[in-house]
């Protein structure tokens, strides 16, 4: 831990690599918790946009490693932190989502294979599995059980989407009113 | 001793070899650091032997991308690269290094070794493969167009904009070119602006179905705003010039089907299967509005080819669904091919059977002479057939064939309705001028 304090003090053009690090250090510690994005991949340090990864295996969502400007402003800050956010929010949610749905559905073609009397295997060795009637049963059960919960994740989503649309639409302008600030002093003076 | 001093040898060797790869991962350094200071050289031939075994684990271990901060950024790629090709050096070193007078158990242990050596490259082969997925997230201008494609669906706008032009082409009255291109492209640019909406709303739901993971926002192609941007940028001129090339009632059509789409249907398929009666109107506007462009009215031949349109989604889209009834249960999509069955199936074929009724009706509303439905009963009836053979036994094959006949029995109707249209002056609709 001291030689990584050293050297982030020796390096300090490269600190935004370290906060990105400090999150794939984080990232790893959820993973252990909790099915999280895997994201020990550091970008490059000559790279200045947002690096996206592969599906997550339990949410299937592309995890994104946030660039840091060095001349991040706070507006800039609070969007990249937004989206940090959410992208979390989104990770448990459906990470947990998934868990649980292939979790309910294997334990309800065993309580029902249990039910028939038949086993888990067919005679030919392959997987026992239910035909769409009877799967229909646990679709429907476990959209009516999950439905409160799916209708308070589609409005927060909402939210969070047209929240970070909107700051993203400020952080443009803003970026380009500071490019022609500098360019309207020089013509004024 | 003599082992210990090939020991020393190869670990100088080692430490020369590193200096590569300090410069590319700062925790590589690290931990050699430790090892090689916490590392002594053990007094016994046994003991030696241990310590061999611990400087190859520690190796192997190193080898992988450490999620510590560091300080400089590392090309994990060919870090692990060299790292592996350190490890085969040190495999390829050590075993001559030490005596042929040794127990079982000890060869026991530098197979052990082997095996986490080899363990280690494979794991570090398996994340420099992960690492290659990680994608920067810039827009390259070469891949707009694709990617714009994507976002609007491209083909589905060319459904929408042949349905529209057919609509265009039944409704009587004189043939007007530019009014046609006026509401092609009206109707191209609303459609180019409601699909993007509609991706931009689903992304996480998106991702979790196999059907849409690879859309350009799920993938990080471009973002939000861009879209959303893009909608705008189509939405509004193709509103505009809807409303104002074309007539009123043609601009405020459109507009009600994006907002139809955007805000009624698409947060509906979360909510409750009657989605899918949302998604049937939606797709019957089209060519209602084409014939509203040619007329400038509503009349009742407008709603027979509503109809028809309107119909024909059911055996269509509850087909489809039925093959894709397991992705939807996890996205929290609400569809009848998932909780009602029967009704999926009940409705597939009451609409088949609707759309014989409908081509009936053609001639009977001077839409059409007597022969579109005599020759358009052929087909009507598949489909109808094969909705019934949906119905009773519902399966993977009855459902795609039910699904393919309804790509090609459309266009073909619409063909059947444009050669059997009741000709010009034989009775005509007094509907207003076009404007």
């Amino acid at each position: 831990m001291a030689a990584w304090r050293l050297r982030t003090k020796i390096f300090f053009p490269q600190l935004c690599r370290a906060f990105a690090g400090r999150r794939c250090q984080l990232a790893a510690e959820r993973r252990d918790a909790a099915p999280g994005p895997v994201s020990r991949f550091c970008p490059p340090k000559t790279s200045c946009h947002d690096w996206i990864g592969p599906p997550d295996k339990y949410s299937n969502l592309r995890p994104v490693q946030f660039h840091i400007p060095e001349d991040e402003s706070p507006l800039e800050q609070k969007l990249r932190e937004l989206r940090q956010e959410t992208q979390e929010w989104n990770q448990q949610f459906w990470a947990n989502q998934n868990l649980t749905f292939s979790k309910e559905k294997e334990e309800f073609i065993h309580s029902r294979l249990k039910a028939k009397g038949l086993g888990l295997r067919t005679e030919s060795g392959q997987k026992a599995t239910l035909n769409a009637e009877e799967m229909a049963d646990f679709y429907k059960g476990f959209l009516s059980k999950n439905f409160q919960k799916h209708m308070y994740y589609n409005r927060d989503w909402y939210r969070r989407n047209f929240a970070i649309t909107f700051f993203t639409g400020r952080v443009v302008l803003e970026r380009v009113w500071r490019r022609l600030r500098p360019k309207q002093k020089l013509s004024s003076s | 001793m003599k082992e210990r001093d090939e020991l020393r040898a190869s670990e100088s060797q080692f430490k020369h070899s590193t200096k590569d790869l300090k410069d590319s991962t700062c925790a590589l350094k690290e931990r050699l650091i430790s090892c090689s200071n916490g590392g002594d050289i053990a007094k016994k031939p046994t003991q030696s032997l241990i310590y061999v075994t611990q400087l190859r684990r520690s190796l192997s271990q190193q080898v992988k991308p450490k999620p510590e901060p560091t300080a400089s950024s590392v090309l994990e790629k060919t870090s692990s690269g060299q790292a592996k090709a350190e490890i085969n050096e040190m495999r390829s070193l050590s075993p001559p290094s030490l005596s042929s007078s040794r127990k079982p158990n000890e060869k026991e242990l530098i197979e052990l070794d082997c095996v986490s050596v080899i363990e280690g490259s494979a794991e570090v082969g398996k994340e420099s493969q992960d690492e290659k997925q990680w994608k920067e997230m810039k827009l390259h201008l070469d891949d707009l167009p694709g990617i714009l494609a994507q976002l609007s669906k491209i083909k589905l706008t060319a459904l929408v904009v042949s349905t529209t032009s057919a609509g265009f082409a039944l409704a009587p009255g004189p043939f007007d070119l530019p009014c046609l291109l006026l509401t092609l492209v009206g109707t191209g640019l609303a459609s180019c602006a409601a699909n993007p909406i509609n991706q931009f709303f689903e992304v996480p739901f998106d991702s979790n179905m196999n059907g849409t993971k690879n859309r350009p926002l799920v993938r990080g192609q471009i973002s939000p705003l861009l879209a959303v941007s893009f909608a705008t940028c189509c939405a509004v001129p193709g509103v505009a010039l809807l409303a104002w090339g074309v007539n009123p009632l043609m601009g405020a059509l459109v507009a009600f089907n994006i907002f139809l789409y955007t805000c009624c249907y698409t947060p509906l398929k979360r909510i409750s299967f009657a989605n899918t009666w949302f998604g049937a109107v939606v797709g019957a506007i089209p060519p209602i509005r084409g014939w509203t462009a040619a007329t400038g009215s509503l009349k009742a031949g407008t709603f027979l080819l509503g109809g028809i349109l309107y119909s024909w989604q059911f055996p269509h889209f509850n087909a489809l669904s039925w093959g894709l009834r397991e992705d939807y249960p996890p996205g929290g999509y609400c569809m009848m091919s998932v909780m009602h069955l029967a009704l999926c199936r009940c409705v597939a074929l009451r609409h088949g059977l609707a759309l014989v009724g409908l081509s009936t009706a053609a001639p009977l509303l001077d839409f059409t002479t007597w022969t579109f439905p005599i020759i358009s009963l052929r087909i009507s009836l598949y489909i109808s057939y094969l909705g019934f053979r949906f119905y009773t036994q519902a399966n993977q094959k009855s459902s795609r064939r039910l699904f393919f006949c309804s790509l090609w029995h459309l266009p073909l109707l619409l063909l059947l309705l444009l050669t059997c249209k009741q000709p010009q002056g034989v009775k005509r609709d007094q509907g207003e001028p076009r404007q």
